[in-house]
């Protein structure tokens, strides 16, 4: 019951939140130089000004601000995010088509990096003046450094062209004729550069969180009382200490969700990725305003779902989160 | 009398801290009888809880080890024991409670399942059978309400309560030997009482032999046949509690005591913990000195006191003093 209660209070506030930040982006695209009238007439080479005045009426772009502000949200609320002049098409279709594409490259390599992370933080929080451990260290200032799109030209270099293991750019080769499976097999042979340079960011975060969370907990009271108890050294680590160690990395894999967009940007425009990070970037280059506001207006949603989600998560492995269950 | 339940010989443990290496506990030996009560009372700081961690074998990772000496369990060396073999014991023959109970319990697992578990790992019961044993043993501890409180977490439940838990997880297998660090330090007056008439009940039930380490001479009076003091890792004074308190042979067993006005006073009334006797303990770093390490706050110290470490003198009555003049006092 409680459960529901908080629930529904941390949608409301999502939600209000989600406003908040309609409002800011449109005010901001608003006092940006140029606009949609613009676009248009660039995408048309060149028009005159009468003809300009005219699409500006025609776009309700000579309405003043609020007024715009009001129709531009609640369109948003019935999901009509606009129409990108640029790609001639709606915006939303527009997202939706990159969406999966997106998708599937920061879920794998998230996962990737979740698990690989903990892993690696486990093992070296066990001995902590271990090889392993000062990998870890040396893996998080690497991670911390390097600039993702140099990572990902690196790889390039190294394993698509110095050794051709993985195509160079895209997410599928239409030469290659197939069933389903096959199919799949030529995305994930293409997903593999894009997902470990997008991993190799995360990695570095995960392993060093929960290294020094997982130290933390080794040499709490309640571990000392597990081994009290008698039980087996895996027992204490994966049973007693690793589930406490997991609430501070699943926080930050749900913070890290805001981090995805942008850096898919990055890995995506590298690699040639057909994802949500090539199409923001063609629409800044383009000045496509409604689609940039729609892939902003997207962002903040995952940001604000996920945070949501994170919630949830935290409650199923931490019960002090958000009372009695 | 037959051959002691526990007997810790000689007992030397060294930390290596950065200073460099200390010993903690030096040349410390002591029995424990079957269903036999010995307390430890002493200053923060003079080794009370590493010695009941040596006995679990838990000493600090990297930082505690057993130099020298024996612990014996019914025989058997503990300090020579595998890992296998000292988890078998733990929790199952040797069984600890600690000092803080709002952190010794696992905050993400009900304490049901915590207790459950200790029933598991060594009496290889199912999961089902495990479980209501849990709340039978709730209950023991007078947990109102057992069986629905077994599906609490820590946080549902008050620091009393949790020690409850505590105890009922250690007393699960029916231990031989029950440690208890002092269980009650962090809890207030009136729960303090509740928990030693738990201890003082169930020890009359079991028959558990209890080793405990505690600050409240009124606990060890009414609890304890025998006391050990200790001060700066070393034996102070060990014997039958009465005698102690009836005549203490040591100058800070003395200081001790006169700092409790009613130490027969009964467990339910407030009572005042050890204050301490003026001056302070010395630092670690000063431990494995050649001396009487209590000489500078000593009003019976003399010039040989600092020249050289007491030997422990024996009394008839089975009390054994660690000091130059403990047949004058
Ligand atoms: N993990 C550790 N690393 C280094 N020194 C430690 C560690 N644990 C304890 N010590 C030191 O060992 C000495 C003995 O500590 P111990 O915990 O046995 O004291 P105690 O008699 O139980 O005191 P208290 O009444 O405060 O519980 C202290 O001087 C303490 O500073
Ligand atoms: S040995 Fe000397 S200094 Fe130490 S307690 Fe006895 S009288 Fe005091
Ligand atoms: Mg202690």
């Amino acid at each position: 019951m409680n459960f529901l209660r908080v629930t529904l209070i941390r949608i409301l506030y999502a939600a209000i939140l989600l406003i908040a930040v309609l409002v800011l982006n449109f005010s901001l695209m608003h006092a940006a130089p140029g606009d949609v009238a613009d676009t248009i007439a660039q995408a048309a080479g060149g028009i005159d000004a009468e003809a300009l005045e005219q699409i500006r009426r025609e776009y309700g772009l000579d309405q003043p601000f609020l007024v715009q502000l009001g129709r531009y949200i609640g369109n948003v609320l019935q999901f009509d995010l606009g129409y990108s002049y640029f790609y001639s098409d709606k915006v939303t279709n527009l997202i939706l088509s990159r969406l999966p594409a997106t998708l599937l490259l920061v879920i794998s390599a998230q996962l990737l990096a979740l698990v690989v992370g903990v892993v690696l933080g486990v093992f070296s929080a066990r001995k902590p003046n271990g090889i392993l451990s000062h990998f870890v260290t040396f893996l998080a200032l690497f991670g911390y450094s390097a600039p993702v799109f140099w990572t990902g030209l690196l790889m390039l270099v190294v394993f698509s062209l110095m050794v051709p293991l993985f195509p160079v750019a895209g997410m599928r080769d239409v030469t290659i004729e197939g069933g389903f499976f096959v199919q799949a097999l030529d995305i994930a042979h293409h997903l593999v550069l894009p997902m470990l340079t997008l991993a190799s960011i995360f990695l570095a975060l995960y392993s060093r969180l929960s290294r020094a969370a997982m130290m933390e907990v080794l040499g709490s009271d309640y571990v000392r009382t597990a081994k009290a108890k008698g039980l087996s050294p895996r027992q204490v680590v994966y049973k007693h200490a690793l589930k406490n160690a997991l609430s501070p990395v699943i926080t930050l894999a749900g913070l890290q969700l805001s981090a995805v967009v942008s850096g898919a940007v990055l890995v995506e425009t590298v690699f040639s990725w057909p994802g949500l990070g090539t199409l923001a970037f063609q629409s800044i280059l383009a000045r496509d305003t409604p689609l940039i506001l729609g892939i902003l207006f997207f962002s903040a949603l995952v940001v604000i779902v996920g945070n949501l989600l994170t919630d949830l998560a935290l409650r199923l492995v931490d019960p002090r989160v958000g009372g009695k269950r | 009398m037959t051959e002691a339940l526990l007997k810790v010989e000689n007992l030397r443990i060294e930390l290596t801290t950065r200073a460099g290496v200390a010993p903690v506990i030096d040349n410390l030996s002591f029995e424990l009888g079957h269903g036999e009560n010995i307390s430890f009372v002493g200053e923060s700081g003079c080794g009370k809880s590493m010695t009941a961690l040596a006995i679990m074998g838990l000493l600090p990772e990297g930082v505690g080890r057993v130099a020298s000496g024996r612990i014996l369990f019914e025989g058997e060396d503990l300090t020579a024991a595998s890992d296998s073999r000292l988890r078998d014991i733990r929790g199952n023959e040797i069984s600890m409670i600690f000092q803080e109970p709002m952190t010794s319990l696992n905050p993400v697992y009900t304490v049901g399942e915590q207790i459950a578990e200790v029933l598991r790992a060594h009496q290889g019961l199912s999961a089902r059978a495990a479980r209501d044993m849990a709340a039978d043993l709730l209950d023991a501890v007078r947990i109102p309400n057992a069986r629905a409180r077994a599906g609490d977490y820590p946080f549902q439940m008050s620091g009393g309560q949790r020690q409850r838990v505590m105890i009922a997880m250690a007393l699960a297998c029916r231990p031989k030997i029950l440690i208890a660090d002092e269980p009650t330090t962090a809890l207030d007056v009136t729960v303090q009482a509740q928990i030693f008439d738990l201890l003082r009940d169930l020890r009359r039930d079991t028959g558990t032999s209890i080793i405990l380490i505690t600050h409240d001479m009124g606990a060890v009076a009414e609890m304890a046949e025998r006391m050990i003091v200790m001060y700066a890792g070393r034996n102070a004074e060990i014997g039958p509690v009465e005698q102690i308190i009836d005549h203490p042979r040591h100058p800070y067993t003395k200081g001790l005591i006169s700092c409790v006005p009613h130490i027969m006073a009964t467990l339910t009334e407030d009572r005042p913990d050890l204050t301490e006797v003026p001056g302070i303990v010395p630092g670690l770093r000063e431990f494995g000195q050649d001396r009487c390490l209590f000489a500078s706050r000593c009003a019976y110290r003399t010039e040989q006191c600092l020249r050289q470490r007491p030997p422990a003198m024996a009394f008839d009555n089975g009390q054994l003093a660690d000091c130059w003049h403990a047949e004058t006092l």
